[in-house]
């Protein structure tokens, strides 16, 4: 997995509440069996008219978001499917950040795997963001892991909280298989014991 | 003495295989089960990695999300892209030894209604499928829940998850329920009161003598709901009726293994005096009959009521209101029982099982389906669909005006051809009434197959309670 490090960028506001996986991308994109090119389809339903045209006042076909790297929006984001296809899609655009209040469980592990940093925040905090990121492309913000801030263009900085073993296979790119594979003795005595202890499984 | 503990507590502790300083644990999988959506890049990344699955005697594969639901899916799949996915899904199951069930094969049907079907579900078990209403399974008092792709890798490679501790949240529906409110009425009034994301963090333990009540087939309603209130997982403690369940299935344990598993199911309830994180409490009977009205589970209320206005949300919410109604095309104010329909769905994890096809065929015992409505049943699995026939069941409903489908998710996601046109609104059994849900500017309003019988009766959402 690609490392994480600090993202500057532009900031696309989203303000809306419960962005759910079908939204982020429509089951017709699931069809696939890479999980490659599925950026074309971000927001699909949101982003292009049934023509396929773009809808120009969606957010990221509005010229200055056009190239953001984050997006601020609104609770419960990444709520529904458990589709690891919303990660790609938004990885595969270009967003390697997104700041709500709150993620729905399983959209948020799946950010992890695809070196995408999922970024929680008081309400408050994401409410002077989402302002901020109004702005359009002037308003450029820095996410940094290694210290968990986020800082917008005129110097206002918020920290955040991230799981330490999360964010140290995010900084190094660490894939979790791997790290697994390494504890392949405690699995091993895990079955064992498990076999005695409940051998009808 | 130890510390009282949770029936989650239980089985999160007997399954810990590695815990690390800052909490971080591993955690042993008991059963994994595939489907063709959410699989392929997982089994692609074994073999680019030159790695194989580590238990395949406990992963189980099945098409169910995109397979069309016609008769003549026997002769193929039309859709390139959907067969390209199930044929890959065949192909990895032969390939790493999984066992298969095909879309000709009569125990074919949707993942989670076929895992308790066919005895894979039992209690105290881990199960874990790339799906997010895997919660389904914690009816039987295992902890179930949806994972993504990565992690169906993780579970193939090494049958573990890395996983961090959720906390315990107590849902207790006391008293019974009154005539004509079902397990779905229940779990979405749970939604309802807690919000789409009230659960966030938590697992959720279902208690209380409503939910004791229920049939098996009700509490898996109720559990596969759980992630529609933002839970990872819902829970029911195991009793009697569960151990009937499961009692003689193909992959339930036998003779003395029964024995032994019996006397450890017994032991897998919330001991007195376990503390809960956050708790709720709903009064059974006065649950009533619900339908939703917007675009997200939340959105709920009693069919008696009204559509709301957005001023009436905090500021968050009221934007997502005012889209919801421009995109179901509702205006504040109109009497939910006005809401005209055009199709009528049922199916899905959520509502496919035996009872739920009983329930619709109770209803519209001596009625019809309203001339021009459509009206679908897609049974949950080819052996729900083949119990009907023989009940009658689907005699009965076809001649009612119903069309007879073979088992899938169907116009649940709409990934198959059954899908809602743009502007058609759906009475429907399923799960999620998000925008496009059931096919791109498809209108859904969520209910129980009792309610969506009477739906298709009168052709507008109706109050079942009158039709009994």
């Amino acid at each position: 997995m690609e490392r994480f490090e600090r993202v500057s960028g532009i900031a696309a506001p989203m303000p809306l509440v419960n962005i759910d996986t079908d939204m982020i991308i429509p089951k017709q994109f699931l069809k696939t069996i890479k999980r490659s090119g599925l950026g074309v389809n971000l927001f699909d339903e949101m982003r292009f008219d049934e023509n396929g045209d773009e809808i120009p006042d969606f957010v990221l076909n509005r010229p200055a978001y056009r190239n953001a790297e984050i997006l601020v929006a609104g609770d419960n984001f990444g709520c529904g499917s458990s589709r690891e296809h919303a990660p790609w899609a938004l990885r595969d655009f270009g967003i390697k950040v997104v700041v709500s209040t709150s993620f729905a469980d399983i959209f948020y592990n799946n950010c992890f795997k695809n070196g995408i940093l999922p970024v929680a925040l008081p309400k408050d905090q994401v409410d002077f963001l989402m302002d901020d990121a109004e702005k359009g492309e002037n308003a450029r913000i820095t996410v940094d892991l290694e210290s968990q801030t986020v800082s917008t263009s005129d110097g206002t900085t918020f920290r955040f909280e991230v799981d330490p073993f999360r964010k140290h296979c995010l900084l190094e790119g660490l894939d979790d298989i791997g790290l697994t594979l390494k504890k392949m003795d405690a699995i091993e005595a895990y079955e064992q014991r498990a076999q005695l202890r409940s051998p009808w499984i | 003495m130890s510390r009282p503990r949770t029936l989650y507590d239980k089985i999160w502790d007997a399954h810990v295989v590695h815990e690390a300083d800052d909490g971080t644990c591993l955690i042993y999988i008991d059963r994994h089960l595939v489907h063709e959506v959410t699989s392929p890049q997982a089994f692609e990344g074994l073999r680019m990695a030159g790695r194989s699955v580590r238990a395949p005697e406990k992963t189980i594969a099945v098409p169910d999300h995109n397979v069309p639901t016609t008769v003549d899916r026997e002769q193929g799949i039309a859709n390139k892209e959907s067969r390209i996915q199930v044929e890959a899904l065949e192909t990895n199951a032969r390939d790493f030894g999984i066992v298969y069930y095909g879309v000709n094969d009569v125990r074919q049907g949707i993942v989670h209604i076929i895992g308790p079907e066919q005895g894979w579900t039992q209690p105290g078990l881990t199960i874990v499928c790339g799906d997010s209403h895997t919660a389904t399974h914690g009816a039987f008092g295992a902890l179930a829940h949806g994972i993504g792709t990565s992690e169906v890798e993780h579970v193939l490679a090494t049958q573990t998850l890395i996983q961090k501790k959720s906390r315990n949240m107590k849902v207790e529906v006391t008293g019974s329920l009154g005539p004509g409110v079902t397990a779905k009425d229940i779990t979405l009034s749970i939604i309802g009161a807690t919000g789409a994301a009230g659960g966030t963090g938590h697992v959720i333990e279902y208690c209380g003598q409503a939910i004791r009540e229920l049939t098996m087939e009700g509490r898996m309603t109720v559990c596969n709901m759980a992630i529609e209130g933002g839970a990872r997982a819902g829970l029911v403690a195991p009793d009697d009726k569960t151990f009937d369940y499961v009692r003689g299935r193909s992959h339930a344990p036998k003779g003395a293994a029964w024995e032994a598993a019996l006397a450890h199911w017994k032991t897998l309830g919330t001991d007195p005096g376990a503390e809960f994180d956050k708790e709720i409490v709903l009064k059974g009977e006065e649950i009533a009959p619900v339908v939703t009205w917007g675009t997200s589970p939340e959105d709920v209320l009693p069919i008696t009521g009204t559509v709301p206005h957005p001023d009436s949300f905090d500021a968050g919410k009221a934007g997502a209101v005012q889209r919801s109604l421009e995109y179901m095309g509702l205006s504040p104010g109109t009497r939910l029982a006005d809401i005209e329909i055009d199709t009528v769905f049922i199916g899905s994890c959520t509502n496919a099982r035996i009872e739920d096809l009983r329930d619709v065929a109770r209803v519209m015992r001596g009625r019809r389906v309203k001339d021009g409505i459509r009206a679908m049943i897609v049974p949950g699995s080819g052996l729900v669909r083949a119990q009907a026939e023989e009940e009658g069941i689907a005699q009965e409903l076809q001649e009612a005006g119903f069309e007879w489908r073979m088992a899938g998710c169907s116009m649940c996601l709409a990934m198959n051809p059954d899908q809602l046109a743009p502007g058609e609104r759906c009475a429907s059994t399923s799960n999620r009434n998000f925008e496009g849900r059931q096919g791109r500017g498809g209108r859904t309003h969520l209910l129980s197959p009792a309610m969506a019988a009477a739906a298709a009766v009168t052709g507008r959402l109706s109050d079942v309670r009158e039709l009994v």
